[in-house]
């Protein structure tokens, strides 16, 4: 059983939901990141998606790209990401991380060389924004050869056909974009949520997680009723951001979000 | 190895070889989806291709000629050189072949509101030019260092009813700009068309494009049959992103007597790693869509470009080129800002026409090309653009205030 298997069934068995943050790697100093990776978890996160920086980041709102920019001003590359993940891991061996991004650094990688590199870091998958399943074909091969899962994106814009197909691909969870729109937008529709939730469940047994626009407690207990697990990132970020003079108070910061979301979560 | 079918590119899933496909997020593959449909539909559809056909003759002005420059050809020595004049087209440059057809795509689809990128402008005024026709609302995302070495144009695209968006993030050029109208995009799908401009994006865009523009090599193959009783021997156009060479070289690609040269910018010289020539320099990788030839650094980030034409100044470059090149039906080569620009200033003064810096790039190839040659045989050119819009740029690089 992988870490997100076993993460996901202790968490049915205790009837609670999972809490997923997001942080870029190296932002706002790659020296911080795995600090903050543990603090994320005494905090109360189950699974960790860590943010690979690139230049392009086509999907996501203004909070998650200046986060890339800072942490490129570092030159965070995959490699160096990856070397983050095996020092987390030297203390902490049963907290899933998933990294998250665009394909272009693993394909310049290359396909098998990632694999083989991110198992030997202790990463449990990986979730790459710009590949949909139609051509997932060689990388979801690569990462099930080395046990990781490769996790995908479903929409509100994705039909029946299409959840189908994801479903297909899948492996570990499927992350449920929000809605229409980058990271970090309004105008979550809880109503909309569950139903669609609903629908992908008919296509599928695999955890979902809903991410994109949950900025606070409150939303994070209502989308822990629906879902299986509940991502933030840009409500992080934007504190990473508030304190950047002050990094000392950082973890203090972010750690008191998740805190006031695993409260929530676990009263909702 | 059978004969590539030139026709049938790209397959159904937009690959053309390893390059092209879909690499989005999961939001846009539907409305991707719905848009492949709608093309190709209407491609098929004969009142649509009536429709597109009498704009192109009413509205951008088309055919546009086909010019025998024989005082640049004798002065030069070599070959004979023939211009395919898409800068006498409205608004100045191939550009609104493609965006007159999408625009009536859009309209057909029922989308009231029009995005775009645009590098220098001229793909910006190409679409405020004809969603000002239409009617449609249109938001032009640009980076903000050309917002500001553009000025001309932004203004253009202003008096056009267009909202123009500047983007400050990333490198603040081209990219960014197109990474701002995807995010405008995947939030307001339900009622905008995003017009790409260039042969790049996820599919269907570099197919759809491409065959918006490929009215150019259509009209020059017959043409040069009418003007010269024969094909040409070379077609010459500038890349950057890559859809006036696309929109030239299509409908020649079955004639293997053509040879087939794309230009790309090599700014300060691919030497100094400086310039904007992903296929001579580049590798392949994945942005914006599509799998393509990139400039990129080890770790896969994208790099800046460099070239004194900013028409040219994109990291990528439409995946049907990326195939071309492997597959060897054509060849890549690179011009400087130095030899561009002594290009300029040699078509301007011989033949009385001043050229884009983009066009600049393939005029000065074309003058190395034809002194090599026979002066029997032919090569032509696509004059992509006109050189208004250069103005600038040229007088502060030669040191002239305006």
């Amino acid at each position: 059983m992988s870490r997100i298997e076993r993460t996901f069934a202790r968490l049915r068995a205790e009837g609670r939901t999972a809490l997923v943050p997001f942080i870029t790697a190296g932002d706002p100093h790659p020296r911080q990141t795995v600090p903050l990776m543990h603090a994320l978890v005494e905090a109360g996160a189950d699974l960790l998606e860590l943010g690979v920086p690139f230049s392009d980041p086509m999907a996501d709102g203004p909070v998650i790209q200046r986060a890339s920019e800072r942490a490129l001003a570092h030159h965070v590359s995959l490699h160096d990401v990856l070397a983050m993940v095996r020092r987390f891991r030297e203390e902490n061996d049963h907290t899933p991380v998933v990294v998250m991004g665009y394909l272009n650094p693993i394909e310049v990688m290359g396909y098998e060389d990632f694999a083989t590199a991110a198992e030997e870091a202790g990463v449990d998958g990986a979730l790459t924004v710009d590949m949909p399943p139609e051509e997932s074909h060689d990388l979801v091969q690569a990462l099930r050869s080395h046990t990781l899962d490769l996790i995908f994106l479903a929409a509100p814009t994705s039909d029946r056909h299409r959840l189908e197909m994801i479903a297909r691909a899948a492996s570990g969870f499927i992350y449920y974009v929000s809605l229409k729109g980058v990271t970090g937008a309004a105008n979550l529709v809880v109503d909309e949520v569950s139903r669609k939730l609903a629908e992908i469940r008919q296509v599928t047994d695999l955890p979902l997680g809903v991410g994109f626009g949950i900025k606070n407690a409150e939303m994070a207990a209502t989308m822990s009723r629906i879902a299986d697990a509940v991502v933030v990132g840009s409500a992080l970020v934007s504190l990473i951001e508030e304190n950047l003079n002050e990094p000392d108070k950082i973890r203090d910061k972010v750690g008191g979000l998740v805190r006031a979301m695993r409260v929530a979560m676990d009263q909702a | 190895m059978d004969k590539p079918d030139y026709r049938h590119m790209p397959d159904d899933h937009g690959h053309f070889g390893p390059y092209g496909g879909l690499f989005v997020a999961e939001t846009l593959m539907e409305p991707l989806e719905e848009l492949r449909e709608a093309y190709e539909r209407y491609m098929k559809d004969e009142a649509f291709l009536a429709e597109l056909d009498a704009d192109l003759q009413h509205y951008v002005g088309r055919p546009s000629p086909i010019y025998h420059a024989e005082r640049l050809s004798r002065e030069n020595g070599g070959a004979q050189i023939y211009l395919k004049r898409e800068d006498l087209n409205h608004t100045g440059a191939h550009k609104v072949n493609n965006t007159v057809g999408q625009a009536l795509l859009a309209r057909r689809m029922g989308k009231t509101r029009i995005i775009a990128e645009t590098g220098a402008g001229q793909h910006g005024v190409a679409t405020a030019t004809v969603a000002a026709r239409l009617g449609l609302e249109c938001v032009v995302y640009m980076g903000e260092v050309d917002v500001a070495r553009q000025e001309a144009n932004v203004y253009r695209m202003r008096l056009l009813g267009a909202e123009v968006r500047s983007v400050s993030s990333g490198s603040k050029t081209l990219k960014d700009a197109l990474n701002e109208a995807m995010r405008d995009w995947v939030a307001t799908v339900d009622d905008t068309f995003y017009i790409i401009g260039t042969v790049a994006g996820p599919h269907p865009y570099p197919a759809m494009v491409r065959d918006f523009q490929a009215v150019i090599g259509r009209e020059a193959r017959q043409q040069m049959r009418e003007l010269t009783g024969d094909l040409p021997d070379a077609l010459v156009a500038c890349v950057g992103g890559g859809s006036n060479a696309i929109g030239l070289f299509h409908a020649f690609l079955e004639d293997e007597g053509v040879a087939i040269y794309g230009v790309e910018a090599a700014g300060e010289g691919l030497e100094t790693g400086r310039h904007a020539a992903p296929l001579c320099a580049g590798r392949p990788g994945v942005l914006h869509g599509n799998r393509t030839y990139l400039m990129e650094d080890e770790d896969g980030q994208i790099i800046e470009t460099h070239s004194i034409s900013a028409g040219l100044d994109y990291p990528g470059v439409g995946p049907e080129h990326a195939w071309l090149k492997d597959i060897g039906r054509a060849q890549y080569v690179a011009i400087d800002d130095e030899e561009a620009l002594a290009a300029f200033h040699t078509l301007t003064r011989t033949e009385g026409i001043i050229p884009a810096l983009e066009s600049s790039h393939a005029v000065a190839y074309a003058l190395k090309l034809a002194r090599e040659m026979d002066p029997r045989q032919k090569v032509l050119v696509n004059l992509s653009g006109r050189g208004d819009k250069d103005m600038h740029t040229v007088a502060a690089r030669e040191g002239i205030k305006l």
